[in-house]
């Protein structure tokens, strides 16, 4: 088989897994978020629900794609697809599981994998700032500003408790990272570092309690108040990939990848690391029903005084304890 | 080859665009379209770590900061005042002087002798040339120098930043600064009452 | 600085958690209301009617105490005499029209206090939706339950009778069976009715 061929294979074979976990992850969180609010969630569509996705699809493809008259046409309608392009972009190299001879499964495996998803990752605010900005109206463009903001000041404090689990494992491949946990899971010996990932990544994904990028009860929808129709539900796809994908990346670094825990081995690894994922996104849900957004003056004060220390701290001692310990 | 000159293409094309876009924030599209697309140039010479750095750094964080703030200044704004166009005066000097540099550029590359190419293996793979070990071992053993030099440039920036920006008091401070400034007020007037 | 003391507090962080994780689990109040409806008190203030005798005569005498009463100025009463040969109610007169201008009428039941003949009342019914200003002008067509709805022993025959149960609201306060649910509106029969009502509002001589 020629190597096009089996990355396109692979390719749509991952966007279909990619998108239809989009599609559920955004119907758990509607009826985990409705049981914590005491309400039963969306259930009219199908039985519990379960064709709500597939009628929310039809209503954005159904809906008017409206644009403001001060809009700029070309970044309007430019953006959305630049923050999915960046979300999708990131499955390009993500492996999800290995089979017995050590053949990774992911599209591409490339040596700096971790160093190109945060470049990857990084890419992602330009179709939130861009749109904000494109939309020419005060509230986007607000949103757009604190995403801008919020994204470089977490994006710090991010990569530097990458730099723990990379210290540790001594490669920047991810399967190499996964390999590395075969004993232990980096989230022991990298507590710290993995709190601040999964705080940082909350930021990141723009959800709640940062969520404030969107503010609801400031900003209306914060950047992507004038989108609409299918624009506006590509930039929900890409919130809830991104969402996936940081729920993957903290499996990968911290919980052991597709290494099966207490040696629970005749579960296939593959399944492992869905159920990690799954318990990820679950834990993003829950924190979105649990705490209020903060004030963005503390949010930055958190981000630079708290996080970012933290993280730099976290890498010294840690760097100090591998060069003694070998 | 063929890659070569498509992305030599875009290049050239998208920082031209840079700097002869009308709005301000188009010219940083075109500027990431040409930040991304060196990216590609440096994965096709092998230096896939240069190419990623070159994403995240310049990317994902110098020029989100540009869009930030031209978001902030708005889209009619310019952000500094234009002055007349100076162009009919300076283009026949700027054009020698442009084309002086590309002929030096041009000799200097033909006739230099290039090193021979260091030993690759397959781009993506670790410890070949390019990759994030051999970067790391030439940043801190044979480039060590020049690295630390570079840090020190920056630390002076950093620092220079600082102190030009950020002359600011504690909220005690500013309290006590106006009331000693209020109190010199009062003082004042009393002595005028007096005299 | 009680807002910092949360903020990096991880116990309250916790503790939050565990409430919001312990609400997924708890009993859900909710009604899924188009299919299961919640059951309301008989005397709950819905939409009007109003009523007959068991004999199919009409309770209103047309006396216009409910539209004097009525502290939204909701009711438009206008009576006529009855005649011998075609009696409407048992009375000297009956409501020739009897209108309700249901989005004016705030369900205070003043009406159904002032009537004499407990003539109006105010049913449970509750879904009056609808998509037209002019379909909540709700005229007898739509109120008056049907000639075999009727309840209570007609008074005597005599001018200005005194209706033989008045006073026992309670019982004959509504045709509508409760235990069945509020399934058997008369949405249907409304708007079966509504292409009258509307005509009638563009043209109020028809109606004489
Ligand atoms: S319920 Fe009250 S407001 Fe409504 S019609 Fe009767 S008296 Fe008027
Ligand atoms: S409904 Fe009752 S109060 Fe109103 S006019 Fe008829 S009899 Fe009189």
């Amino acid at each position: 088989m020629p190597l096009w061929l089996e990355v396109l294979i692979k390719s749509v074979i991952l966007l279909f897994v990619v998108v239809t976990s989009f599609a559920y992850a955004m119907l758990a969180e509607r009826k985990i978020l409705g049981w914590m609010q005491l309400r039963p969630g969306p259930n009219r569509v199908g039985p519990w629900g379960l064709l709500q996705p597939a009628a929310d699809a039809a209503k954005l493809i159904l809906k008017e794609d409206l644009m403001p008259e001060t809009a700029d046409p070309l970044l309007y309608k430019l953006a959305p697809f630049i923050s999915l392009l960046t979300a999708f972009g990131v499955y390009a190299i993500i492996p999800f599981g290995a089979s017995a001879s050590g053949q990774t499964w992911a599209i591409g495996n490339v040596n700096a994998g971790i160093l190109l998803i945060l470049a990857i990752g990084s890419l992602g605010v330009y179709g939130i700032c861009l749109g904000g900005w494109a939309s020419g109206s005060k509230y986007p463009l607000l949103g757009s500003v604190r995403s801008t903001a919020q994204m470089i000041s977490y994006e710090l404090a991010m990569s530097l408790s990458f730099v723990g689990v990379l210290v540790l494992a001594g490669t920047t491949s991810l399967d190499g990272i996964v390999n590395a946990q075969a004993r232990w899971w980096f989230v022991l010996p990298q507590f710290v570092g993995c709190i601040i990932y999964v705080i940082t990544a909350v930021a990141e994904t723009n959800r709640a309690p940062f969520d404030l990028v969107e503010a609801e009860t400031e900003l209306v929808a914060g950047f992507h108040t004038e989108y609409s129709g299918l624009r506006f539900g590509l930039f929900f796809i890409a919130e809830y990939v991104n969402m996936l994908t940081v729920s993957c990346i903290a499996t990968l670094l911290f919980f052991g990848g597709w290494n099966a825990p207490l040696h629970l081995t005749f579960i296939p690894g593959v399944a492992w690391f869905v159920i990690k994922v799954v318990c990820f996104m679950f834990f993003y849900m829950w924190l979105r029903a649990t705490l209020p957004r903060l004030r963005y003056d503390r949010l930055m004060a958190f981000g630079w005084k708290v996080l970012l220390p933290l993280a730099t701290l976290n890498l010294v001692v840690t760097a100090v304890v591998v060069a003694y310990t070998g | 080859m063929i890659a070569f000159w498509v992305l030599a293409a875009i290049l050239i094309a998208s920082a031209v665009w840079t700097i002869a876009a009308k709005k301000p924030v188009y010219s940083v599209v075109a500027l990431l379209l040409n930040f991304a697309t060196l990216a590609v140039l440096y994965v096709t010479l092998s230096a896939e770590f240069l190419a990623v750095i070159q994403i995240i750094v310049y990317s994902g964080a110098i020029l989100v900061l540009f869009v930030f703030v031209i978001a902030l200044l708005g889209s009619g704004v310019a952000p500094f005042p234009t002055g007349p166009n100076r162009l009919p005066k300076i283009w026949l000097p700027a054009g020698i002087f442009t084309l002086a540099a590309f002929g030096f550029l041009i000799y200097a590359v033909s006739t230099v002798k290039m090193a021979a190419a260091p030993a690759t293996g397959a781009v993506g793979n670790a410890d070949v040339f390019g990759s994030v070990a051999d970067f790391g071992k030439a940043l801190f053993t044979v480039q060590l120098l020049p690295f630390e030099a570079t840090g020190l440039v920056l630390m002076v920036a950093v620092i220079g930043v600082i102190t030009l920006g950020g002359e600011q008091m504690s909220d005690a401070e500013a309290q006590q600064s106006r009331m000693r400034a209020d109190r010199a007020v009062r003082e004042a007037i009393l002595r005028e009452g007096k005299g | 600085m009680a807002s910092r003391k949360h903020l990096y507090n991880p116990g309250a962080i916790l503790k939050g958690l565990s409430i919001t994780f312990g609400f997924m689990f708890r009993k859900r109040p909710t009604i899924e209301y188009p299919s299961r409806k919640k059951q309301h008190s008989p005397r709950f203030h819905g939409l009007h009617e109003l009523r007959r005798y068991a004999d199919g005569k009409e309770r209103c005498i047309g006396c216009e105490l409910c539209s004097s009463v009525c502290p939204a100025n909701a009711i438009t009463v206008i009576g006529a005499e009855n005649s011998p040969d075609d009696r409407r109610s048992p009375g000297e007169r009956y409501a020739a029209r009897y209108e309700i201008d249901e989005l004016r009428c705030i369900f205070c039941g003043m009406c159904e206090e002032a009537c004499p003949t407990d003539a109006i009342v105010l049913t449970p019914r509750f879904e009056m939706a609808d998509y037209r200003r002019g379909s909540f002008i709700y005229d007898k067509d739509r109120l008056l339950v049907p000639p075999d709805a009727g309840v209570g022993m007609p008074p005597d025959d005599r001018p200005g009778g005194i209706p033989g149960d008045l006073g026992r609201v309670a019982e004959i306060k509504s045709t509508t069976d409760i235990d069945s649910g509020y399934g058997a509106t008369w949405r249907g029969e409304i708007l079966k009715n509504q292409h009258e009502g509307l005509a009638i509002l563009k043209n109020p001589e028809a109606d004489k």
